[in-house]
Protein backbone atom coordinates (compact mmCIF):
# COMPACT_ATOMS: atom_id res chain seq x y z
CA UNK A 1 0.00 0.00 0.00
CA UNK A 2 1.56 3.54 -1.31
CA UNK A 3 0.60 5.48 1.64
CA UNK A 4 1.36 8.54 -0.05
CA UNK A 5 -1.92 7.88 -1.78
CA UNK A 6 -4.17 7.53 0.91
CA UNK A 7 -6.54 10.25 2.57
CA UNK A 8 -6.25 10.61 6.66
CA UNK A 9 -8.90 11.55 9.44
CA UNK A 10 -7.77 13.34 12.45
CA UNK A 11 -9.49 10.71 14.48
CA UNK A 12 -6.74 8.43 13.13
CA UNK A 13 -8.80 6.56 10.56
CA UNK A 14 -7.54 6.50 6.48
CA UNK A 15 -9.74 6.64 3.26
CA UNK A 16 -8.45 5.06 -0.37
CA UNK A 17 -10.27 6.39 -3.16
CA UNK A 18 -10.59 3.90 -6.32
CA UNK A 19 -13.67 6.23 -8.35
CA UNK A 20 -16.66 6.30 -6.07
CA UNK A 21 -15.90 3.52 -3.76
CA UNK A 22 -13.66 4.33 -0.59
CA UNK A 23 -11.87 1.66 1.53
CA UNK A 24 -11.70 3.03 5.17
CA UNK A 25 -9.11 1.60 8.20
CA UNK A 26 -7.59 2.85 11.27
CA UNK A 27 -3.90 4.35 10.47
CA UNK A 28 -0.97 2.28 12.60
CA UNK A 29 -0.37 5.17 15.05
CA UNK A 30 -4.09 4.05 15.82
CA UNK A 31 -2.57 0.47 16.24
CA UNK A 32 0.01 1.48 18.06
CA UNK A 33 -1.93 3.20 20.27
CA UNK A 34 -4.11 0.22 20.93
CA UNK A 35 -1.87 -2.55 21.01
CA UNK A 36 -3.92 -5.37 21.12
CA UNK A 37 -7.00 -5.63 19.67
CA UNK A 38 -9.68 -7.17 21.60
CA UNK A 39 -13.11 -6.27 19.89
CA UNK A 40 -13.95 -4.92 16.75
CA UNK A 41 -17.88 -3.78 15.90
CA UNK A 42 -18.45 -2.65 12.81
CA UNK A 43 -22.16 -1.45 10.48
CA UNK A 44 -23.58 -3.77 8.53
CA UNK A 45 -24.15 -3.61 4.35
CA UNK A 46 -26.39 -1.18 3.66
CA UNK A 47 -25.27 1.12 6.70
CA UNK A 48 -25.45 5.05 6.13
CA UNK A 49 -22.19 6.72 7.25
CA UNK A 50 -21.73 10.27 7.96
CA UNK A 51 -18.13 11.42 7.90
CA UNK A 52 -17.45 12.70 11.09
CA UNK A 53 -19.51 10.38 12.78
CA UNK A 54 -19.07 6.90 14.88
CA UNK A 55 -19.49 3.80 12.60
CA UNK A 56 -17.88 1.35 15.04
CA UNK A 57 -16.04 0.63 17.70
CA UNK A 58 -12.44 -0.85 18.19
CA UNK A 59 -11.14 -2.42 21.73
CA UNK A 60 -7.88 -2.96 23.32
CA UNK A 61 -7.25 -4.37 26.80
CA UNK A 62 -6.96 -0.81 28.13
CA UNK A 63 -9.52 1.41 26.49
CA UNK A 64 -11.91 1.51 23.92
CA UNK A 65 -12.31 3.98 20.61
CA UNK A 66 -14.96 5.11 18.22
CA UNK A 67 -14.36 4.66 14.81
CA UNK A 68 -14.78 7.78 13.02
CA UNK A 69 -16.22 7.64 9.00
CA UNK A 70 -13.42 9.74 7.15
CA UNK A 71 -16.19 10.00 4.14
CA UNK A 72 -20.00 10.36 3.72
CA UNK A 73 -21.96 7.09 2.00
CA UNK A 74 -23.05 3.74 2.22
CA UNK A 75 -21.37 0.36 2.95
CA UNK A 76 -20.92 -1.68 0.50
CA UNK A 77 -18.85 -4.53 1.89
CA UNK A 78 -17.42 -5.21 5.59
CA UNK A 79 -14.40 -7.23 6.16
CA UNK A 80 -15.92 -10.26 7.32
CA UNK A 81 -12.37 -11.72 8.47
CA UNK A 82 -11.90 -9.06 11.16
CA UNK A 83 -15.00 -10.41 12.94
CA UNK A 84 -13.48 -13.93 14.12
CA UNK A 85 -9.97 -12.15 14.65
CA UNK A 86 -9.37 -8.54 14.65
CA UNK A 87 -5.74 -9.76 14.95
CA UNK A 88 -5.10 -8.74 11.14
CA UNK A 89 -5.52 -4.90 12.33
CA UNK A 90 -2.30 -5.57 14.35
CA UNK A 91 -0.39 -7.36 11.47
CA UNK A 92 -1.31 -4.93 8.71
CA UNK A 93 -3.73 -2.30 9.22
CA UNK A 94 -3.72 -0.92 5.37
CA UNK A 95 -3.82 -4.29 4.25
CA UNK A 96 -5.47 -7.31 5.00
CA UNK A 97 -6.80 -5.39 8.19
CA UNK A 98 -8.97 -3.29 5.75
CA UNK A 99 -12.52 -2.55 7.74
CA UNK A 100 -15.04 -1.03 5.24
CA UNK A 101 -15.79 -0.50 1.57
CA UNK A 102 -17.93 2.43 1.34
CA UNK A 103 -19.92 3.85 -1.77
CA UNK A 104 -18.99 7.75 -2.04
CA UNK A 105 -22.40 9.81 -0.86
CA UNK A 106 -23.54 11.79 -4.07
CA UNK A 107 -21.09 14.96 -4.27
CA UNK A 108 -19.26 13.93 -1.32
CA UNK A 109 -15.23 13.96 -1.25
CA UNK A 110 -12.00 13.29 0.34
CA UNK A 111 -11.16 16.90 -0.43
CA UNK A 112 -11.56 17.35 3.65
CA UNK A 113 -9.36 14.65 4.94
CA UNK A 114 -5.29 15.13 5.09
CA UNK A 115 -2.48 14.51 3.13
CA UNK A 116 0.26 12.33 4.63
CA UNK A 117 2.45 15.21 5.10
CA UNK A 118 -0.78 16.99 6.93
CA UNK A 119 -0.94 13.99 9.19
CA UNK A 120 2.46 13.37 9.62
CA UNK A 121 2.32 16.78 10.80
CA UNK A 122 -0.59 16.47 13.22
CA UNK A 123 1.11 12.99 14.90
CA UNK A 124 4.73 15.03 15.52
CA UNK A 125 2.10 17.76 17.44
CA UNK A 126 0.59 15.06 19.36
CA UNK A 127 3.88 13.47 20.11
CA UNK A 128 4.58 16.71 22.43
CA UNK B 1 2.52 19.59 40.09
CA UNK B 2 4.96 17.95 38.15
CA UNK B 3 5.23 14.15 37.91
CA UNK B 4 7.78 12.08 39.96
CA UNK B 5 10.23 10.04 38.57
CA UNK B 6 11.56 6.55 39.79
CA UNK B 7 14.78 5.64 39.20
CA UNK B 8 14.06 3.76 36.10
CA UNK B 9 12.52 5.74 34.29
CA UNK B 10 15.07 6.75 31.41
CA UNK B 11 15.54 2.93 31.21
CA UNK B 12 11.66 2.52 30.47
CA UNK B 13 11.94 6.18 28.09
CA UNK B 14 14.80 4.02 26.38
CA UNK B 15 13.07 1.02 26.03
CA UNK B 16 9.93 2.28 24.15
CA UNK B 17 7.94 1.88 27.55
CA UNK B 18 4.25 4.06 26.56
CA UNK B 19 4.45 6.43 29.82
CA UNK B 20 1.30 7.32 32.11
CA UNK B 21 0.92 9.82 35.09
CA UNK B 22 -0.15 7.34 37.74
CA UNK B 23 -0.27 8.13 41.35
CA UNK B 24 1.45 11.35 41.18
CA UNK B 25 4.22 9.66 39.41
CA UNK B 26 5.09 8.73 35.81
CA UNK B 27 5.04 4.96 35.00
CA UNK B 28 5.03 2.29 32.18
CA UNK B 29 1.68 1.01 31.19
CA UNK B 30 3.16 -1.09 28.56
CA UNK B 31 6.41 -2.15 26.65
CA UNK B 32 5.62 -4.51 23.88
CA UNK B 33 1.63 -5.28 24.65
CA UNK B 34 -0.55 -6.04 27.65
CA UNK B 35 -1.43 -9.51 25.98
CA UNK B 36 2.56 -10.54 25.80
CA UNK B 37 3.17 -9.14 29.32
CA UNK B 38 0.11 -10.50 30.94
CA UNK B 39 0.76 -14.14 29.38
CA UNK B 40 4.59 -13.99 30.12
CA UNK B 41 3.86 -13.37 34.00
CA UNK B 42 1.22 -16.44 33.61
CA UNK B 43 3.65 -18.93 31.99
CA UNK B 44 7.38 -17.47 32.99
CA UNK B 45 8.62 -14.34 34.52
CA UNK B 46 7.93 -10.60 33.65
CA UNK B 47 9.05 -7.73 36.15
CA UNK B 48 7.57 -4.55 37.24
CA UNK B 49 8.77 -1.54 38.61
CA UNK B 50 6.89 -0.42 41.71
CA UNK B 51 8.56 2.00 43.18
CA UNK B 52 5.48 4.65 42.84
CA UNK B 53 4.48 2.52 46.10
CA UNK B 54 5.48 4.25 49.53
CA UNK B 55 7.72 2.52 52.07
CA UNK B 56 7.61 3.78 55.47
CA UNK B 57 9.51 2.35 58.09
CA UNK B 58 8.71 2.49 61.93
CA UNK B 59 11.02 2.66 65.15
CA UNK B 60 10.64 3.41 68.59
CA UNK B 61 9.24 1.92 71.84
CA UNK B 62 5.35 2.79 70.53
CA UNK B 63 5.79 1.69 66.74
CA UNK B 64 3.81 -1.40 67.20
CA UNK B 65 1.24 0.61 69.26
CA UNK B 66 1.02 2.98 66.52
CA UNK B 67 0.06 0.16 63.62
CA UNK B 68 -1.99 -1.58 66.01
CA UNK B 69 -4.15 1.05 66.12
CA UNK B 70 -4.43 2.37 62.78
CA UNK B 71 -4.15 -1.14 61.35
CA UNK B 72 -6.71 -3.11 60.80
CA UNK B 73 -5.37 -6.94 60.86
CA UNK B 74 -3.11 -8.54 64.01
CA UNK B 75 0.32 -6.70 64.14
CA UNK B 76 1.47 -8.32 67.61
CA UNK B 77 0.67 -11.72 65.92
CA UNK B 78 2.76 -11.38 63.51
CA UNK B 79 5.91 -13.20 63.07
CA UNK B 80 9.59 -11.95 62.61
CA UNK B 81 9.87 -11.28 59.12
CA UNK B 82 6.31 -11.92 58.32
CA UNK B 83 4.45 -9.51 55.89
CA UNK B 84 0.70 -8.92 56.61
CA UNK B 85 -2.29 -7.74 54.24
CA UNK B 86 -4.69 -5.08 56.04
CA UNK B 87 -6.49 -1.73 55.62
CA UNK B 88 -6.06 1.82 57.27
CA UNK B 89 -9.60 2.59 58.26
CA UNK B 90 -11.63 5.85 58.95
CA UNK B 91 -13.45 5.99 62.26
CA UNK B 92 -16.77 5.42 60.31
CA UNK B 93 -14.72 2.27 59.43
CA UNK B 94 -14.40 3.47 55.09
CA UNK B 95 -11.45 2.42 53.92
CA UNK B 96 -8.39 4.97 53.63
CA UNK B 97 -5.91 2.24 52.40
CA UNK B 98 -5.27 -1.00 52.07
CA UNK B 99 -1.39 -1.30 52.94
CA UNK B 100 1.35 -4.57 53.31
CA UNK B 101 3.07 -4.66 57.20
CA UNK B 102 6.37 -6.12 57.65
CA UNK B 103 7.60 -6.89 60.47
CA UNK B 104 11.49 -6.76 61.31
CA UNK B 105 13.39 -7.90 64.60
CA UNK B 106 14.21 -4.27 65.35
CA UNK B 107 11.17 -2.32 63.79
CA UNK B 108 8.18 -2.49 61.56
CA UNK B 109 7.62 -1.23 57.96
CA UNK B 110 4.56 -0.54 55.34
CA UNK B 111 3.99 -0.28 51.46
CA UNK B 112 1.66 2.29 50.69
CA UNK B 113 -0.35 2.93 47.68
CA UNK B 114 1.12 5.73 45.63
CA UNK B 115 -1.68 7.75 45.43
CA UNK B 116 -2.18 7.72 49.25
CA UNK B 117 0.75 8.01 50.11
CA UNK B 118 0.73 11.69 51.71
CA UNK B 119 -2.97 10.77 53.13
CA UNK B 120 -1.47 8.03 54.89
CA UNK B 121 1.00 9.56 55.75
CA UNK B 122 -0.49 12.72 57.43
CA UNK B 123 -2.75 10.07 59.39
CA UNK B 124 -0.36 8.13 60.83
CA UNK B 125 1.97 11.55 62.12
CA UNK B 126 -1.33 12.61 62.90
CA UNK B 127 -1.93 9.31 65.44
CA UNK B 128 1.48 9.07 66.03
CA UNK B 129 1.22 12.68 68.87
CA UNK B 130 2.62 11.65 71.96
CA UNK B 131 4.18 8.46 71.16
CA UNK B 132 7.73 6.93 71.12
CA UNK B 133 7.61 6.46 67.04
CA UNK B 134 9.62 7.67 64.57
CA UNK B 135 8.23 7.22 60.65
CA UNK B 136 10.62 7.61 57.97
CA UNK B 137 9.35 8.09 54.04
CA UNK B 138 11.76 6.01 52.04
CA UNK B 139 10.14 6.20 48.93
CA UNK B 140 12.35 8.24 47.25
CA UNK B 141 15.70 6.95 48.11
CA UNK B 142 14.61 3.44 47.11
CA UNK B 143 13.46 1.74 43.62
CA UNK B 144 10.88 -1.32 44.70
CA UNK B 145 10.93 -4.14 41.58
CA UNK B 146 8.08 -7.09 41.47
CA UNK B 147 9.75 -10.13 39.97
CA UNK B 148 6.54 -12.26 39.13
CA UNK B 149 5.59 -15.72 37.64
CA UNK B 150 6.52 -19.26 38.12
CA UNK B 151 9.82 -18.91 36.91
CA UNK B 152 10.28 -15.81 39.12
CA UNK B 153 12.03 -16.93 42.27
CA UNK B 154 14.30 -19.44 40.76
CA UNK B 155 15.68 -16.61 38.35
CA UNK B 156 17.00 -14.53 41.04
CA UNK B 157 18.96 -17.96 42.47
CA UNK B 158 22.37 -16.44 43.62
CA UNK B 159 21.58 -12.56 43.06
CA UNK B 160 21.36 -11.83 46.85
CA UNK B 161 23.57 -12.83 49.59
CA UNK B 162 20.79 -15.02 50.86
CA UNK B 163 18.30 -17.54 49.28
CA UNK B 164 14.97 -16.13 48.62
CA UNK B 165 13.96 -19.51 47.66
CA UNK B 166 13.59 -20.25 51.37
CA UNK B 167 11.04 -17.40 51.74
CA UNK B 168 7.94 -18.64 52.63
CA UNK B 169 4.94 -16.79 51.18
CA UNK B 170 3.85 -13.15 52.63
CA UNK B 171 7.75 -13.51 54.29
CA UNK B 172 10.04 -11.12 54.03
CA UNK B 173 14.16 -11.29 54.22
CA UNK B 174 17.01 -8.45 55.03
CA UNK B 175 19.52 -8.70 52.80
CA UNK B 176 22.54 -7.67 50.45
CA UNK B 177 22.60 -7.21 46.94
CA UNK B 178 26.29 -6.13 45.26
CA UNK B 179 26.86 -6.07 49.27
CA UNK B 180 24.08 -3.27 49.91
CA UNK B 181 21.41 -3.57 52.42
CA UNK B 182 18.07 -4.48 49.93
CA UNK B 183 14.38 -6.64 51.10
CA UNK B 184 13.55 -9.16 49.59
CA UNK B 185 9.84 -10.82 50.12
CA UNK B 186 7.63 -13.75 49.02
CA UNK B 187 4.44 -11.17 48.03
CA UNK B 188 3.09 -9.86 44.52
CA UNK B 189 0.05 -8.50 43.19
CA UNK B 190 -0.23 -10.51 40.06
CA UNK B 191 -1.59 -14.10 41.51
CA UNK B 192 1.69 -15.46 40.71
CA UNK B 193 4.65 -17.05 42.91
CA UNK B 194 7.34 -13.99 42.83
CA UNK B 195 9.35 -11.66 44.76
CA UNK B 196 9.60 -8.35 45.44
CA UNK B 197 12.55 -6.59 46.04
CA UNK B 198 13.86 -3.01 47.82
CA UNK B 199 17.31 -1.39 47.13
CA UNK B 200 18.97 2.10 47.05
CA UNK B 201 18.33 4.30 44.44
CA UNK B 202 21.95 3.81 43.12
CA UNK B 203 21.40 0.12 42.69
CA UNK B 204 17.81 0.03 40.90
CA UNK B 205 19.12 0.17 36.96
CA UNK B 206 21.33 -2.74 37.77
CA UNK B 207 18.98 -4.84 39.79
CA UNK B 208 16.84 -4.87 36.86
CA UNK B 209 18.72 -5.15 34.02
CA UNK B 210 20.48 -8.24 36.20
CA UNK B 211 16.88 -9.53 35.97
CA UNK B 212 15.94 -8.67 32.47
CA UNK B 213 19.37 -10.59 31.62
CA UNK B 214 17.91 -13.64 33.27
CA UNK B 215 15.20 -14.03 31.54
CA UNK B 216 12.52 -11.64 33.16
CA UNK B 217 10.20 -9.83 30.86
CA UNK B 218 9.95 -6.16 30.98
CA UNK B 219 6.11 -5.01 32.19
CA UNK B 220 3.93 -2.15 32.58
CA UNK B 221 0.93 -1.57 34.57
CA UNK B 222 -1.20 -1.89 31.96
CA UNK B 223 -0.61 -5.98 32.59
CA UNK B 224 -0.53 -5.24 36.24
CA UNK B 225 -3.74 -4.25 36.33
CA UNK B 226 -5.42 -7.15 34.35
CA UNK B 227 -3.19 -9.75 36.16
CA UNK B 228 -4.68 -8.29 39.89
CA UNK B 229 -8.04 -8.56 37.85
CA UNK B 230 -7.85 -11.82 37.45
CA UNK B 231 -6.44 -12.80 40.71
CA UNK B 232 -9.51 -10.31 42.41
CA UNK B 233 -6.90 -8.58 43.49
CA UNK B 234 -8.37 -5.17 44.56
CA UNK B 235 -7.24 -1.72 43.60
CA UNK B 236 -7.60 1.46 45.67
CA UNK B 237 -9.69 4.11 43.89
CA UNK B 238 -12.06 0.94 42.29
CA UNK B 239 -12.83 -1.60 44.24
CA UNK B 240 -11.40 0.32 47.64
CA UNK B 241 -12.53 4.30 48.88
CA UNK B 242 -13.32 5.85 52.03
CA UNK B 243 -16.97 5.12 51.27
CA UNK B 244 -16.67 1.79 51.14
CA UNK B 245 -15.45 -0.59 54.45
CA UNK B 246 -13.40 -4.18 54.06
CA UNK B 247 -16.58 -6.42 55.07
CA UNK B 248 -18.76 -5.55 51.98
CA UNK B 249 -15.27 -5.22 50.69
CA UNK B 250 -14.80 -9.14 50.97
CA UNK B 251 -11.93 -7.89 53.21
CA UNK B 252 -13.10 -9.21 56.81
CA UNK B 253 -10.43 -11.83 56.70
CA UNK B 254 -8.07 -8.89 57.02
CA UNK B 255 -9.97 -7.82 60.27
CA UNK B 256 -9.30 -8.72 63.38
CA UNK B 257 -11.41 -7.10 66.37
CA UNK B 258 -10.28 -9.71 68.68
CA UNK B 259 -6.95 -8.22 68.86
CA UNK B 260 -8.02 -5.16 70.75
CA UNK B 261 -9.58 -1.46 69.87
CA UNK B 262 -8.33 0.00 66.24
CA UNK B 263 -9.84 2.59 64.51
CA UNK B 264 -12.62 1.93 63.28
CA UNK B 265 -13.17 -1.01 65.15
CA UNK B 266 -16.84 -0.21 66.18
CA UNK B 267 -18.20 0.20 62.88
CA UNK B 268 -16.57 -2.96 61.24
CA UNK B 269 -18.83 -4.96 64.30
CA UNK B 270 -21.82 -2.81 63.02
CA UNK B 271 -20.45 -4.14 59.41
CA UNK B 272 -20.59 -7.72 59.99
CA UNK B 273 -24.11 -7.78 61.56
CA UNK B 274 -25.76 -5.39 59.48
CA UNK B 275 -26.82 -8.03 55.74
CA UNK B 276 -27.84 -5.18 53.48
CA UNK B 277 -24.79 -3.63 52.45
CA UNK B 278 -24.29 -3.63 48.47
CA UNK B 279 -20.94 -6.39 48.68
CA UNK B 280 -17.83 -6.88 45.98
CA UNK B 281 -18.82 -9.66 43.37
CA UNK B 282 -16.99 -11.23 40.35
CA UNK B 283 -18.77 -10.70 36.80
CA UNK B 284 -18.57 -12.84 33.66
CA UNK B 285 -19.71 -10.68 30.79
CA UNK B 286 -21.01 -12.38 28.07
CA UNK B 287 -19.01 -11.77 24.15
CA UNK B 288 -15.59 -10.18 24.35
CA UNK B 289 -16.24 -6.34 25.31
CA UNK B 290 -15.22 -4.60 28.61
CA UNK B 291 -17.64 -3.62 30.89
CA UNK B 292 -14.99 -1.06 32.32
CA UNK B 293 -15.42 1.02 35.41
CA UNK B 294 -18.56 2.99 36.13
CA UNK B 295 -20.68 0.33 33.58
CA UNK B 296 -24.57 -0.08 35.19
CA UNK B 297 -25.51 -3.37 36.99
CA UNK B 298 -29.28 -4.42 36.03
CA UNK B 299 -31.08 -7.12 38.16
CA UNK B 300 -33.20 -9.86 36.07
CA UNK B 301 -36.72 -7.03 36.69
CA UNK B 302 -34.50 -4.34 35.10
CA UNK B 303 -33.72 -3.04 38.22
CA UNK B 304 -30.75 -0.69 39.16
CA UNK B 305 -28.28 -3.57 40.48
CA UNK B 306 -24.76 -1.56 41.07
CA UNK B 307 -21.60 -0.33 39.41
CA UNK B 308 -18.80 -2.04 37.73
CA UNK B 309 -15.58 -0.78 40.14
CA UNK B 310 -13.36 -2.45 37.20
CA UNK B 311 -13.60 -4.84 34.30
CA UNK B 312 -11.18 -5.49 31.21
CA UNK B 313 -10.93 -8.46 28.65
CA UNK B 314 -8.49 -10.46 30.60
CA UNK B 315 -5.82 -12.37 28.64
CA UNK B 316 -5.09 -15.48 30.21
CA UNK B 317 -8.22 -16.46 30.80
CA UNK B 318 -9.61 -14.94 27.49
CA UNK B 319 -13.18 -13.69 29.10
CA UNK B 320 -14.71 -9.78 30.09
CA UNK B 321 -14.72 -10.19 33.61
CA UNK B 322 -15.46 -7.35 35.84
CA UNK B 323 -15.58 -6.85 39.70
CA UNK B 324 -18.37 -4.47 41.16
CA UNK B 325 -20.53 -4.05 43.93
CA UNK B 326 -24.39 -5.30 44.15
CA UNK B 327 -27.02 -6.20 47.09
CA UNK B 328 -26.90 -9.41 48.83
CA UNK B 329 -30.27 -10.27 46.89
CA UNK B 330 -28.20 -10.36 43.62
CA UNK B 331 -24.37 -11.48 44.85
CA UNK B 332 -24.99 -15.02 45.06
CA UNK B 333 -22.59 -17.07 42.20
CA UNK B 334 -24.74 -18.14 39.14
CA UNK B 335 -26.78 -15.24 39.30
CA UNK B 336 -28.09 -13.67 36.40
CA UNK B 337 -27.69 -9.70 35.59
CA UNK B 338 -27.15 -7.30 32.80
CA UNK B 339 -24.26 -4.92 32.20
CA UNK B 340 -24.52 -1.80 30.18
CA UNK B 341 -21.46 -1.57 28.04
CA UNK B 342 -22.01 2.01 26.08
CA UNK B 343 -25.58 2.01 26.24
CA UNK B 344 -26.09 -1.93 25.24
CA UNK B 345 -27.42 -4.07 27.63
CA UNK B 346 -24.71 -7.16 28.23
CA UNK B 347 -25.99 -10.07 29.93
CA UNK B 348 -23.31 -11.21 32.48
CA UNK B 349 -23.00 -14.31 35.71
CA UNK B 350 -22.03 -13.55 39.10
CA UNK B 351 -18.93 -16.02 39.55
CA UNK B 352 -17.39 -16.93 42.54
CA UNK B 353 -13.94 -14.62 43.16
CA UNK B 354 -10.97 -14.94 42.48
CA UNK B 355 -11.36 -15.41 38.52
CA UNK B 356 -7.93 -17.29 38.51
CA UNK B 357 -5.97 -19.04 41.22
CA UNK B 358 -2.61 -20.51 39.95
CA UNK B 359 -2.54 -23.84 40.40
CA UNK B 360 -0.15 -25.00 42.93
Amino acid sequence: MDLESLRYAESHEWAKQDGDVVTVGITQYAVDQLTDVTHLQLPKVGAPLTAGKPFGEIESVKAVFDLNAPVSGTVLEVNAKLAADPSAINLDCYGPGWMLKVQLAPGATLDHLKTKAQYDMQLAEEAH
Amino acid sequence: MPELRTALHQWHVDHKARMVPFGGWSMPVQYAGIVAEHKAVRTAAGLFDISHMARVSFSGADALNLLERVFTNSVAGMKEFQVRYGLVCNEAGGILDDILVYRWPYGYAAVINAGNREKILSWLNGHAKGLDVQIHDQTMDTTMVAVQGPKAVALCAGMFEADPSSLKYYFALPTRYQGQDCVVSRTGYTGEDGLEIIVPNALGVSLWEDLVSRGAIPCGLGSRDTLRLEAAMPLYGHELNESINPIQAGLGWAVKPSKGDFIGRAAMLEFVANGTMPVRVGLEVDGKRAAREGSAIFGPDDEPAGTVTSGSFCPWLEKSLAMGYVPPAFANPGAAVEVDIRGARTAATVVPLPFYKRIT
